[in-house]
């Protein structure tokens, strides 16, 4: 049972004032700007844009900023802005082939043509802590060489050259959009990468962690693992023709999967597809073993029971902001629900005293 | 589409310069080229959204990624030409600046504009990219196979 | 695309798109009431108010249908520039324009039992509107109302199929009513 009540503005609105000299901290200390953290908290904006949906880097800054550095609150804000936005249209697909590579490795094939390029990676930091860093000042500037003028072709294409790995279907249909529809199960595959695309970092990485070891094990190796920046184009009707309307930095991972066939598929190598906003390897990687747990069914796999092959599990509990909504709303004022609780219990508890005071008696 | 047949490959082209350079490039370049460009507006610069979609695999069927914003904006000149921006961000200028630079690429005034705005434009774009791909370079990874193990 | 069906657009797409959902709105909520609605000026044969209702609620996400009375170049070229939106059969529409003889009404989706929304909306061209002939009663309505309907027993056939069925908009040059599925006709 709900009742209204009224009351507490003067505490919201102190509070929301409180919240926002907090946010700028001490102010002996210089105020961050929004091109800062642009610029210096990269990989948390990108992180946002991911998980918001939405690659707009200034406007993922402006959320960290507002929202303190909490980047499911930073997310929040930009799926609410997200949603005020009128859509113009749908893109063409982007063509990851074409993409201009800070990053580019492979796990299964050292010698890829186009070569292995590391880019600005963690990988192979020692993970100290600097102390350097602590002290202003530097900036440091990376070396140069001659970059090659071939392209660099996507690695799982060499790979296929017996056609030892699995194809995939192609379709110029315009996919279902989670955003306007809701999700209904069984899910396509394109709603599916569409709900892990945006889907918590973290959620992913778990799951993803759990067919690693040996929830589904569906024996992962990255055939190829790209980071850079890709032209978006899109059909203008006014022209007449498809003109590119930007350019976005996405990070691409194609898992090659040991598979020993099924009951409908000959063996052969199956693939997992991971493809995220921004420079977000961790999450594309998981994306991509999450992606090949969940093509069970099409593969005539069997259904082990694991955690990451079951798509209502894993879609319906992967989105941050659904989650975060339903879950903290348990914190506000639920008193009334409270009272009738405890009426029930009263109720019960004199129900089973009468009992026993009865039994008692007889 | 072939770009030697494509009747369209050069409009293609500055859309796409102006779509994706920084705007604030864009309205210093504009703004030094002091020209007069009277014009009516048929659509104000608009902020939106467009959903970029990927490929299953890279290869397969279209999925949704997840939008950028763009803002957009059409203008006519006085002869009657129209001009069409779209870029990426929500800068309103940047639009509309677009949009008038498609108009008078299709004039008399092309060339001044080209020589003012787009080749310096592209000068500074394929010169961002080069410094980055000349930085990827260099990490560029040489292998030597030292033995073969398990696993 | 000629450069004149690019004008004739909202001149400030957020302030004038707002008073017409909010004008659309009411009609829809209010049943029979005519509203007068301005800012577009959209190519013959499409009336002033239909076009308003095109810029305020279509999208690349609505499909249209055209009646062969609207189907024409200039018209669709205006909604394409302005709305986005793709055009479409009459079974696959959200919203669909024309006049009444020229709308096949039989061929519009009216929903499913778990999303009655997924329904089109008729936009009726009409000579003439005003609150006589057809009585309207139901929900948004005190006691009773009129409207010249061009028909009777299409709507009463449509309000039996609640909660499925169709929500119409009459216009007539810049002026329009509304007659939502809820609406009991005669």
């Amino acid at each position: 049972m709900y009742v209204a009540v009224k009351g507490g503005e003067r505490a919201i609105d102190n509070a929301h004032a409180w919240l926002a000299e907090e946010r700028r901290g001490d102010t002996d200390v210089a105020e961050l700007s929004v091109a800062q953290i642009r610029e210096q908290m990269a990989l948390a904006v990108n992180r946002v844009m991911a998980e918001g949906s939405l690659y707009d880097p200034d406007l993922a800054a402006l959320a960290i900023k507002q929202s303190r550095g909490d980047l499911i609150e930073a997310i929040f804000l930009i799926r609410a802005y997200r949603t005020t936005l009128p859509r113009f249209g749908g893109s063409n697909p982007i063509e990851t082939e074409d993409m201009q590579c800070d990053r580019r490795v492979s796990a299964t094939f050292k010698d890829a043509p186009g070569g292995q390029v590391l880019g600005p990676t963690f990988d192979y930091t020692h993970r100290l802590l600097d102390f350097k860093l602590a002290a202003d000042g530097e900036a440091p500037q990376a070396p140069s060489a001659t970059a090659p003028t071939e392209p660099t072709p996507h690695i799982m294409s060499f790979l296929d050259r017996e056609n030892l790995i699995q194809t995939e279907k192609t379709s110029e249909t315009t996919p279902d959009d989670l955003t306007r529809k809701p999700l209904e199960l069984p899910a396509s595959r394109a709603l599916r990468l569409q709900s892990l695309a945006r889907a918590d970092e973290g959620f992913i990485l778990g799951m993803a962690y759990s067919t690693q070891r040996g929830y589904a094990r569906n024996h992962a190796f990255v055939a190829e693992l790209r980071i850079g920046a890709v032209a978006v184009e899109m059909d203008i009707p006014e022209l007449g023709f498809a003109i590119d309307i930007g350019e976005i930095t996405v990070t691409e991972c194609e898992t090659v999967n040991q598979f020993q066939g099924s009951k409908t598929e000959p063996p052969q190598f199956t693939r997992g597809y991971g493809l995220v906003f921004g420079m977000t390897e961790r999450k594309a990687i998981s994306m991509a073993l999450v992606d090949r747990a969940l093509r069970w069914k099409e593969l005539g796999e069997d259904n082990l029971g694991a955690p990451a092959q079951d798509e209502e599990f894993v879609l319906y509990h992967s989105d941050n902001i659904q989650a975060t909504g339903f879950l903290e709303h348990i914190k506000l004022p639920h008193y009334v629900d409270f009272q009738s609780e405890l009426e029930l219990i009263r109720k019960l508890r004199r129900e089973a005293q009468d009992a026993m005071s009865q039994e008692a008696a007889q | 589409m072939n770009v030697m047949t494509d009747p369209n490959a050069a409009r293609k082209a500055w859309l796409g310069l102006l779509a994706k350079a920084p705007a604030r490039d864009l309205a210093q370049l504009w703004a030094a080229l002091d020209l007069k460009a009277p014009h009516q507006i048929l659509r104000a610069p608009e902020i939106g959204g467009v959903m970029v979609r990927g490929r299953a695999g890279a290869i397969g069927e279209a999925f949704n990624l997840g939008e950028i914003t763009v803002t957009r904006a059409s203008i006519k000149l006085e002869d009657g030409t129209v001009g069409h921006g779209y870029v990426q961000g929500r800068d309103k200028n940047h639009a509309l600046q677009a949009a008038l630079i498609d108009a008078l690429m299709q004039t008399d005034a092309a060339a001044r504009v080209r020589d003012g705005v787009l080749t310096p434009l592209q000068a500074t774009m394929t010169q961002k990219k080069s410094t980055r791909a000349a930085k990827a370079a260099a990490t560029k990874v040489d292998f030597f196979t030292m033995v073969r193990g398990e696993d | 695309m000629q450069a004149h069906v690019l004008e004739g657009g909202f001149d400030n797409h957020a302030v004038d798109s707002s008073h017409a959902f909010r004008a659309v709105m009411t009609a829809m909520a209010r049943p029979g009431q005519i509203a007068t609605l301005q800012g577009a000026l959209p190519p013959a044969p499409l009336s002033k108010a239909a076009g308003v209702v095109l810029l305020t609620l279509c999208d690349p996400e609505t499909p249209i249908y055209l009646a062969p009375s609207h189907d024409t170049q200039q018209l669709r070229d205006w909604i394409t520039f302005h709305t986005g939106a793709p055009f479409v059969t009459a079974e696959a529409a959200i919203f669909a324009v024309g006049t009444w003889q020229d709308l096949p009404v039989s061929a519009f989706a009216i929903g499913t039992a778990e999303y009655p929304d997924r329904s089109a909306t008729l936009i009726v061209e009409c000579e003439s509107l005003s609150n006589t002939g057809e009585v309207l009663r139901g929900p948004g309505i005190k006691d009773q109302t009129a409207l010249s309907l061009p028909k009777t027993d299409a709507f009463q056939t449509n309000a039996a199929l609640f909660p499925l069925g169709l929500d119409f908009i009459f216009t007539c040059g810049d002026r329009l009513a509304a007659l939502p599925r809820t609406t009991r006709v005669g």
